[in-house]
């Protein structure tokens, strides 16, 4: 459990500094360990509203983690994670201390921040217009014609309206993966966390997803963050590329630069191994 | 042969009303024994470590006590204890019900954990509320895994009723003794009872495959219609260890 952190008395004001500098993410040196193993060490970094992280690197240099953190899957061991100005973990304590946050808050906070799995994980107890209006109705408390008039749009969008009383079985892993996706845009997040959506997917597959994440990165102002090993996708949808490795941001910037002319030796041999 | 049989012909009423007690026994049984599968297999998943360990005593005391002997302190010790005598059928009811209950509550518990936790995760990320995790996702998929041993247990239990004879309830075995005795035919008296004790349990385990038919049905699974004729026990058994094995 995090103790060091719930110490900081400047917090809240820095959050305010944090949403005027429009920062939608901020991670302030979060440590997450497994026993003695440290996946993510001090880490800092910062998204901005509207932005589209890809987050690349090693397997095991944390990826996936930073997201099951946001997510709030995963608890943090130490530091600070602050969504839209707010601790995401956190609430406050007695005498401007921060203590580990309750459900209730942690539902608060996490509202803006939908996910997508590299696994589909859809409902297989529900079709798939009920995997999309579930939590639009039961969480968000939309009557269920104007949340089914949703799913349809979403359907429309994602190619799938045929499917609409199909259940998960009866599709591919491409179509599975595009349900999760209209599922996850259902919520209306102001943040889609994609957790390497393609990776189980066959490689004719492929394609038809990074097509649909593509135009969701281009004609919404959703924030996204990528873990992926689509070299090319990544340097298509991101603004940003931050490279891992131990645990930490090793470099960061532009696509072109990262892939192009990155700094780092690591970073360099990294992509020759993958590219 | 002749003797038993035109006795037992000419006293329907008799076979009827033993049958109803076994039935009576049997349904109320095993309504306790779910509802507190259900009640012991959720405290055996909560958090806090002293509901965990109530639940644990609590199964552990019920399974590790026979159920022969459980009746006869509900029966014959509760009076001597608290001046009060309980009715044979309620004690049954309430021994086959806490006995049958710890057993079932460990197929609840183990149900629920075999349902992947990446179903938990999805529901997680669509922030719904812990009560609607566990109402709208993660039961209905774990009520699927929980009937086929749920089969098994109300078949044994069905098999147990027969024991109420020790505390006086006249159920379906009390009767056909009681016709024997008369009669004097043991081996038909017997074979009798083997026959409808037989057709009793397999009238519920078509009644349980069509349910659990159903129920995958839901999950869309397509089970083979040969499958509602299907005898449970085997294929109970195979299955918990395959659903324990894909953990």
């Amino acid at each position: 459990m995090a103790t060091d952190p719930l110490q900081k008395p400047d917090t809240e004001h820095r959050a305010q500094d944090t949403v005027a500098a429009g920062h939608l993410i901020e991670f302030d040196q979060v440590v997450k360990r497994y026993g003695d193993h440290v996946v993510l060490d001090h880490l800092d970094f910062t998204v901005e509203r509207g932005r589209h992280v890809t987050l690349i690197g090693p397997s095991g240099s944390g990826k996936t983690t930073i997201l099951r953190l946001l997510m709030t899957l995963e608890r943090i061991s130490e530091g600070l994670i602050l969504v839209g100005g707010r601790p995401l973990s956190h609430m406050a304590g007695p005498n401007g201390s921060l203590k580990p946050a309750d459900e209730k808050y942690q539902r608060e906070v996490r509202k803006k921040i939908g996910m997508v799995f590299q696994q589909f994980n859809l409902f297989p107890n529900m079709n798939v217009l009920q995997n999309i209006t579930e939590a639009p109705v039961s969480v968000l408390g939309l009557d269920r014609a104007e949340a089914e008039e949703r799913a349809g749009e979403l359907l429309d969008m994602v190619g799938l309206r045929e499917k609409i009383t199909a259940h998960p079985t009866q599709l591919s892993g491409g179509q599975q993966q595009r349900v999760a996706i209209a599922r996850a845009l259902a919520m209306r997040p102001e943040i889609l966390l994609l957790d390497e959506v393609t990776s189980a997917l066959d490689p004719e597959l492929v394609a038809g997803v990074l097509d649909l994440l593509r135009e969701i990165a281009h004609t919404t102002d959703i924030t996204m963050l990528c873990v992926t090993h689509e070299m090319g996708f990544a340097r298509d949808i991101s603004d940003q590329v931050l490279m891992f490795d131990g645990g930490r941001v090793i470099e960061s910037g532009p696509p072109e630069r990262i892939f192009g002319d990155p700094e780092q030796e690591r970073t360099r041999e990294f992509l020759s191994a993958v590219l | 042969m002749g003797d038993f049989y035109s006795y037992f012909f000419g006293h329907l009423p008799d076979v009827w009303s033993g049958l109803a007690v076994t039935l009576e026994a049997t349904v109320l049984g095993s309504a306790v024994a779910l509802t507190l599968s259900f009640v012991f297999g959720f405290m055996a998943n909560s958090r806090p470590v002293l509901v965990r360990g109530a639940s644990r005593v609590i199964v552990e005391f019920f399974r590790g006590t026979s159920l022969y002997v459980q009746l006869f302190w509900l029966f014959y010790a509760f009076p001597l204890l608290f001046g009060y005598q309980l009715s044979p059928l309620f004690c049954g009811v309430l021994a086959f019900g806490m006995n049958y209950g710890a057993y079932g509550s460990e197929v609840v518990r183990g149900a629920l954990n075999a349902v992947p936790r990446a179903q938990w995760e999805a529901a997680v990320a669509l922030n719904m509320t812990p009560f609607q995790r566990m109402r709208r996702v993660i039961l209905p998929q774990a009520w699927v895994q929980m009937i086929p041993p749920f089969t098994n247990l109300l078949i044994q239990l069905v098999k147990c009723t027969p024991l109420l004879w020790l505390i006086q309830a006249a159920d379906l075995t009390t009767v056909v003794q009681q016709m024997r005795d008369r009669t004097g035919e043991t081996t038909w008296a017997y074979l009798t009872l083997l026959v409808l004790y037989f057709v009793l349990a397999y009238a519920l385990t078509l009644l349980m495959n069509a349910l659990e038919r159903h129920a995958a049905v839901r999950l869309g699974r397509r089970p083979a219609a040969r499958s509602l004729l299907r005898s449970r026990s085997a294929e109970g058994a195979r299955r918990s260890e395959t659903a324990g094995g894909a953990r």
